[in-house]
C-alpha cells in the first residue's frame, strides 16, 4: 500500500540548518548533512533542503552541500531556493538531488514549469506554493510569504499541474510557525483539485496534527522543520503513532 | 567491473552515489566494447520512453543491450524500455520481457505513483533477504503488467510488476538507489550475482 510520507525540511543558510518562526528570527539547528543522514536513518521518507539566502556566491556552497548529502543519504531528497533556470536545475540534479522545488520563479515565469518538466521529467519538479488568507481569499505569496501576488491558490495549483509539475509543496503562511496545526481545509481543497501529490507544510506542532492532515487534509505527505530539529517530536515515534491511527506508514525499525 | 550505461536519461548520478555507498567501483559509458566486457551492467532511467528509445537506436544500444550475456539490471524507465511496448507515446521497446507497459488510469489514484509502496510475491536472487511487504520508492506513471517473468509485485489501483527477471536480465520499476536499506540490499544482491 502506498504510504503517507513524513518529510523533515532543512532550511539552509551559509551551509547550516536554520528555522525561525514565521520566517524571521532564525535559530541554528546544526549541520544539514549530518542532520539529513540522522533523519534518513530514523525513517524519514524524504528530505527537503531549502536554501533561504540563495545568492550567486552561496550557489557553489549549495552545490557542494548537495553532493555531500547525496553521498550520505539513501532516500530521495529535494532542493529548493533561488532556482530560476534550466541551468540551475541541471546543476542541482547533476550534483545528486532527486528533485527540485521552484516557487517565485514559477510565479514570475509559469512557462518555466513546462520547460523543466519537458527537460527533466515531471517526477523531479515540485512547485512550492506559499499561500495566505487575505480578505476572504487564499492568495499565492512569494519572497518567503512577504509579497502577495494576483494568483488565487486553488487556480494556481491546477495550473502548475497542467504545466507539468510532479508535486505541490503547499505552505500556509497563516499556520507556518504557529504549531497550531496544518491548514486542513485549504490542503484538502488543493489535494482534491490536483491529481498530483500534495505535500502539506506549515503549522505542525503535535503528532495529532499529522493524523488530521492525512485524513481531513487529504495530504500525501506532511512536512515540518523545527519540531524535528529540536526533537520535540521524534520521527520513529511519530510514524509509530500514525500507524496506530490507521495511517499507512513505512516503518523501518 | 560494473558498467552504468550512459544515455540521455536522468538519475544516473543517484545510481553512482548508491554504488559508492556500498563500495562498488563502476564506469559510466556508452562504449560497446567496455559494456560487453563488464561483469555487471546497470541500465538506469528517468524520463520519457520514446525519446530514450530513439537515443538508444541512434547509438545501436537497442541491439547491444538484449544481446548481453552478463547480469543486466534495468531500473525505472530502463526497465520499461526492456519490455515489449510502452503506451508512453506509443513506443516500441527492446522486447527482452514479453510484456507491455501501460499508463495508470486516473482511478488508480494520483499519477505519477509517487512514494513508498510495499512489495509482495517476491522471488529470485535479487530479493534474497528482503522481507515481504518491504517498502521501496516509486515515481512513475507507467507500469508493466504482472507476467511469468514477474519477481516482485506492487499494487496501485492494479497489481503491476515491481521487478522482472528473465535469464540474465533483471529489472526494477522502483528506484533501488534511493530506497533506503531495502534498495541497498537489492543492489548488493545484484552486484554479488
Amino acid at each position: 500500500m502506498l504510504t503517507k510520507r513524513i518529510i523533515p525540511c532543512l532550511d539552509i543558510k551559509d551551509g547550516r540548518t536554520v528555522k525561525g518562526t514565521n520566517f524571521v528570527n532564525l535559530r541554528d539547528a546544526g549541520d544539514p548533512v549530518e542532520l539529513g543522514a540522522i533523519y534518513a536513518a530514523e525513517g524519514a521518507d524524504e528530505l527537503v533542503f531549502l536554501d533561504i539566502t540563495a545568492t550567486v556566491d552561496e550557489r557553489k556552497t549549495l552545490i557542494e552541500l548537495v553532493r555531500r548529502v547525496a553521498h550520505a543519504v539513501n532516500i530521495p531528497f529535494t532542493v529548493g531556493g533561488g532556482i530560476s533556470s534550466v541551468a540551475d536545475v541541471s546543476a542541482l540534479l547533476n550534483a545528486g538531488a532527486d528533485k527540485v522545488s521552484i516557487n517565485s520563479s514559477a510565479v514570475r515565469n509559469p512557462g518555466l514549469i513546462n520547460e523543466l518538466a519537458l527537460e527533466f521529467g515531471s517526477q523531479c519538479i515540485i512547485v512550492a506554493i506559499d499561500t495566505r488568507y487575505v480578505s476572504g481569499e487564499h492568495i499565492v505569496h512569494t519572497h518567503g510569504g512577504r509579497k502577495a501576488t494576483e494568483l488565487r491558490t486553488l487556480a494556481w495549483a491546477k495550473e502548475v499541474e497542467e504545466r507539468g509539475a510532479g508535486e505541490i509543496l503547499l505552505t500556509s503562511m497563516d499556520t507556518d510557525g504557529t504549531k497550531a496545526g496544518f491548514a486542513l481545509e485549504l490542503t484538502a481543497a488543493v489535494s482534491s483539485a490536483a491529481n498530483i501529490p500534495v505535500i502539506a507544510s506549515g503549522g505542525a506542532g503535535t503528532m495529532a496534527h499529522f493524523t488530521e492532515v492525512f485524513t481531513t487534509g487529504k495530504a500525501d505527505a506532511g512536512l515540518a522543520a523545527s519540531i524535528f530539529h529540536f526533537k520535540e517530536i521524534g520521527i520513529p515515534d511519530l510514524k509509530q503513532y500514525l500507524a496506530g491511527e490507521g495511517i499507512p506508514m513505512r516503518l523501518t525499525n | 567491473m560494473t558498467v552504468i550505461i550512459k544515455y540521455n536519461a536522468g538519475n544516473v548520478q543517484s545510481v553512482m552515489y548508491a554504488l559508492e555507498r556500498i563500495g562498488a567501483s563502476y564506469t559510466l559509458t556508452d562504449d560497446e566494447t567496455t559494456i560487453r566486457s563488464a561483469d555487471k551492467v546497470i541500465f538506469p532511467g528517468v524520463g520519457e520512453a520514446s525519446t530514450a528509445m530513439a537515443y538508444l537506436r541512434e547509438r545501436g544500444l537497442d541491439k547491444l543491450i538484449p544481446s548481453l550475456k552478463q547480469p543486466v539490471l534495468g531500473t525505472c524507465v530502463g526497465m520499461q524500455l526492456m519490455c515489449r511496448h510502452s503506451e508512453e507515446n506509443d513506443t516500441t521497446c527492446m522486447g527482452i520481457f514479453d510484456i507491455d507497459v501501460r499508463r495508470f488510469p486516473a482511478a488508480a489514484g494520483k499519477v505519477p505513483h509517487t512514494g513508498w509502496n510495499s512489495l509482495h510475491s517476491l522471488r529470485g536472487p535479487l530479493t534474497e533477504g528482503i522481507p515481504p511487504e518491504a517498502y521501496v520508492y516509486f515515481v512513475h506513471s507507467y507500469a508493466a503488467d504482472v507476467c511469468p517473468d514477474t519477481t516482485a509485485v506492487c499494487d496501485y489501483g492494479r497489481p503491476f510488476s515491481a521487478m522482472l527477471q528473465k535469464d540474465n536480465f533483471y529489472a526494477a520499476q522502483f528506484h533501488a538507489e534511493i530506497s533506503g536499506n531495502v534498495g541497498q540490499l537489492i543492489l548488493e544482491n545484484f552486484l554479488t550475482l
